[in-house]
């Protein structure tokens, strides 16, 4: 391997990426090149960082020099000052407004980082995903080589067994016992098969895995492969993500090319080959049996278990299905073995759990925490807290599935035990912050929509029951609401809980069970009042001319309606019966002289 | 026509690629969508005869999955995410913003068929949310009044 003095590291995630990463790297080798420092310093692609906020990121090892929110146009300074004069461009560098001094210089100090534990995304942002070299040079493949070579199948799975682990897709099954299920189903053919099709909105981790370190979990697949008795794997995965798409052929073709995935895998005859399915936008083939239908080729319905796939899988065959973050704890257990995993986490979730952090949260990114840390020091500590000096209102998890815990819960460590005790559950990991400006009706709403809409149609519950129950938010969050519809509802909730087919359906009503435990008030405040509480539903809000109005007649020349009067020079007036509530006045008047109330 | 049949050998290839593998039509259909830029009922009927199955079967599972378009799209398409993160950050307001500028719908196309409006599922880039992609092109943490200003680079 090539030696260079320095590295730059740049983001290649989505997030990155978007905000014009690719355009960074470009510019940077060029600059690079220009200035003749092409053999004595290297610029790499990785994976994601994590602090999406202040993305596009760009990291100058060895010093560890953390550059937020470059521009094209920084990279000639960064180049010629920092690079070849060995100046640190002091403007660009990251502030931390979690912690007193101005300027942070190495990574681990930056408030962000400092709670953090990565395991599963030890690798992101680290090393180049494209380039299996780099992944070897930190352990690579070596959990796989120890597997081959030392363990028999028993022994792996009883490892993973002890170390504690649970399904990191949502539901939290022990993973170890999902292996001896596979283990023991006798069949000539086996499965193993990656849950990759990430669709809770706003939950972004399992393709920051997938983007930042694509060889973790296919060493991982192949060690559950050789556990289960599975010469075959499938890993499904969102058709969205296309960067993570291409880095796992990169991958999957790299391993082929060391004889990591094939045949005779270590001389050790084991045979093992990985296919990659893309989803085509359908929320309902995150559930394992959809999942395994669509893979098949068919349309992604569930059917009703048991059989567990466990007994019979794809292709009617017994498989084992692991959520991506699962796998990418599988190599590190196998390392360090079970103790070392057991020994961080509570008592009954072991480990650590990555986040997506998103909403009314000033540092939006990816992070990675012990099992146990409170919501607290996840949203202030390393989150940075909520922007704009608003108040903390609530945190949703679990997605569509899940729930909002409120303020008088943040202390609560977090495992998936508390989290469904206090009416959420732990899902996939996204995690959206929000302040005193959301309605939580409209939450509600907004996630009853999303399942309305993602519902497969195939059981009744799901398919009428939440249509139902989105046509009676819609009309409360419209002002029709009525005596009587809380409790239609509670109803209606129950009942799909009971009746649904599968994990969508049986989960859809708790967005709105859990906002009318916590906030019932905002519920009444919209029905009998005819009042939103956060101003956010403008069905129900008045708009109001205050004093600060100049009279420049601007706000009643834009009103589609004619619902404004007023003299030039003079206070105008809107005229509430009239008015549609469409806001185009508010927009338009230079002088913030209309408010919503 | 030779432009269609171009394509109709391009699909050809691509299903002769995937014969003999197991649950192959969502591949296959992913490619015709691809190509076509949308899978009408011919394309449809093509590859139910070429990998032996029925009509109904192929029909099912494209209008099953959301990626599968049965009409053709604008010359751009606009997705606006309405992710979480992105919808409690106002993207309804920038998406009803793009609808009232354009003058089309959620889920339509303007009738120069120049742009599709849609709505999409999260796109992950939640750090610079509220988002939209027109034909890849990401634009990040938007206010409704950016909307003119963009759409009129199109």
């Amino acid at each position: 391997m090539e030696l260079f003095r320095s590295q730059v590291l740049i983001c290649g995630g989505t997030g990155c990426s978007s905000s014009g990463s690719g355009e960074l790297i470009r510019l940077f080798e060029e600059k690079i090149a220009e200035n003749g420092l092409d053999k004595e310093i290297k610029v790499v692609r990785t994976g994601c960082f994590g602090l999406c906020q202040a993305g596009p990121v760009v990291i100058v090892y060895p010093e560890g020099t953390f550059y937020s929110r470059v521009k094209a146009e920084d990279v000639e300074e960064i180049v010629t000052e920092h690079l070849l004069k060995g100046r640190p461009v002091s403007r660009l560098e990251y502030k931390d407004k979690t912690v007193q001094s101005n300027v942070e210089k190495s990574l681990e100090e930056i408030g962000f980082y400092k709670k953090q534990k990565r395991i599963a995304l030890r690798n992101c942002g680290r090393i180049d995903p494209e380039n299996i070299d780099e992944y070897i040079a930190f352990d690579g493949y070596k959990a796989l080589a120890k597997v081959l070579t030392s363990m028999t199948p028993e022994q792996v799975i009883d490892e993973v067994t002890r170390s504690g682990l649970r399904g990191r897709g949502g539901a939290g099954f022990p993973t170890g016992k999902k292996w001896l299920f596979a283990y023991n189903s006798k069949n000539e053919q086996k499965y193993v098969a990656c849950n990759a099709d990430e669709g809770d909105p706003g939950a972004f981790m399992d393709r920051s895995v997938l983007e930042g370190d694509p060889h973790a979990v296919i060493e991982a697949m192949a060690i559950a492969g050789y556990a289960i008795g599975a010469s075959e794997g499938y890993i499904y995965v969102r058709a969205e993500y296309p960067i993570a798409v291409k880095r796992l052929n990169v991958a999957i073709g790299q391993a082929r090319e060391y004889g990591l995935l094939g045949k005779n895998i270590f001389e050790s005859g084991f045979n093992f080959d990985l296919h990659i399915r893309l989803g085509a936008g359908a929320f309902v083939c995150g559930e394992e049996t959809a999942l395994m239908a669509s893979v098949e080729g068919k349309r992604g319905e569930p059917r009703v278990r048991p059989p567990f796939p466990a007994v019979k899988g794809l292709f009617g065959k017994p498989t084992v299905l692991n959520n991506v973050e699962t796998y990418a704890n599988i190599c590190q257990i196998i390392l360090n073995g079970a103790d070392w995993f057991a020994s961080m986490g509570t008592e009954k979730s072991k480990g650590t759990k990555v986040f997506a952090l998103g909403g009314k949260i000033v540092n939006t990114g990816l992070v990675e925490i012990p099992m146990g840390t409170t919501l607290r020091e996840i949203i202030f500590d390393i989150g940075g807290g909520i922007p704009n000096g608003k108040k903390f209102k609530a945190a949703q998890t679990g997605g569509p599935s899940g729930g909002c815990i409120p303020a008088e819960h943040l202390d609560v460590p977090i495992d998936y035990d508390n989290l469904i005790a206090i009416g959420s559950m732990m899902g996939s990991g996204g995690m959206i912050v929000m302040d005193e400006d959301n309605c939580m009706v409209d939450i509600a709403r907004f996630f009853l929509d999303f399942t309305v809409d993602e519902s497969c149609g195939k059981c009744t519950p799901c398919r009428i029951g939440t249509r139902r129950m989105l046509e009676i938010l819609e009309r409360i969050v419209s002002g029709k609401g009525e005596d009587g519809d809380i409790e239609k509802l509670e109803t209606l909730a129950r009942n799909i809980k009971a009746t649904a087919l599968c994990g969508l359906g049986q989960t859809a009503p708790n967005p709105v069970l859990s906002t009318l435990h916590y906030f019932r008030d905002e519920y009444e405040a919209h029905i009998k009042e005819k009042r939103c509480p956060a101003h956010h539903c403008n069905a129900l809000l008045n708009f109001e001319i205050t004093d600060k109005c100049r009279g420049c007649t601007l706000c009643a020349r834009n009103c589609p309606v004619g619902a404004i009067t007023g003299t030039v020079k003079e206070k105008h007036v809107i005229d509430v019966k009239k008015c549609i509530k469409c806001g185009a006045c508010m927009e338009k008047c230079k002088f913030g002289a209309i408010i919503k109330k | 026509m030779s432009q269609q049949n171009e394509k109709y050998e391009q699909l050809k290839a691509a299903i002769e690629e995937h014969r003999g593998e197991k649950g192959a039509l969502m591949p296959i259909l992913q490619k015709a969508q691809d190509i076509f830029g949308y899978v009408p009922k011919d394309v449809q009927e093509f590859i139910a005869e070429s990998i032996g199955c029925t009509l109904s079967e192929v029909y099912g599972v494209a209008t099953f999955y959301s990626q599968f378009t049965l009409e053709p799209h604008g010359e751009y398409v606009i997705g606006v995410c309405l992710g979480t993160a992105c919808y409690v950050k106002g993207s309804q307001k920038v998406l009803d913003k793009i609808s009232e500028e354009l003058k089309v719908p959620v889920g339509k196309t303007t009738p120069d068929g120049k742009f599709t409006l849609n709505a999409t599922r999260c796109l992950g880039a939640c750090g610079l949310a509220p988002v939209m992609m027109i034909n890849g092109e990401v634009y990040g943490r938007l206010v409704p009044e950016d909307i003119p200003g963009i759409l009129a680079k199109y």
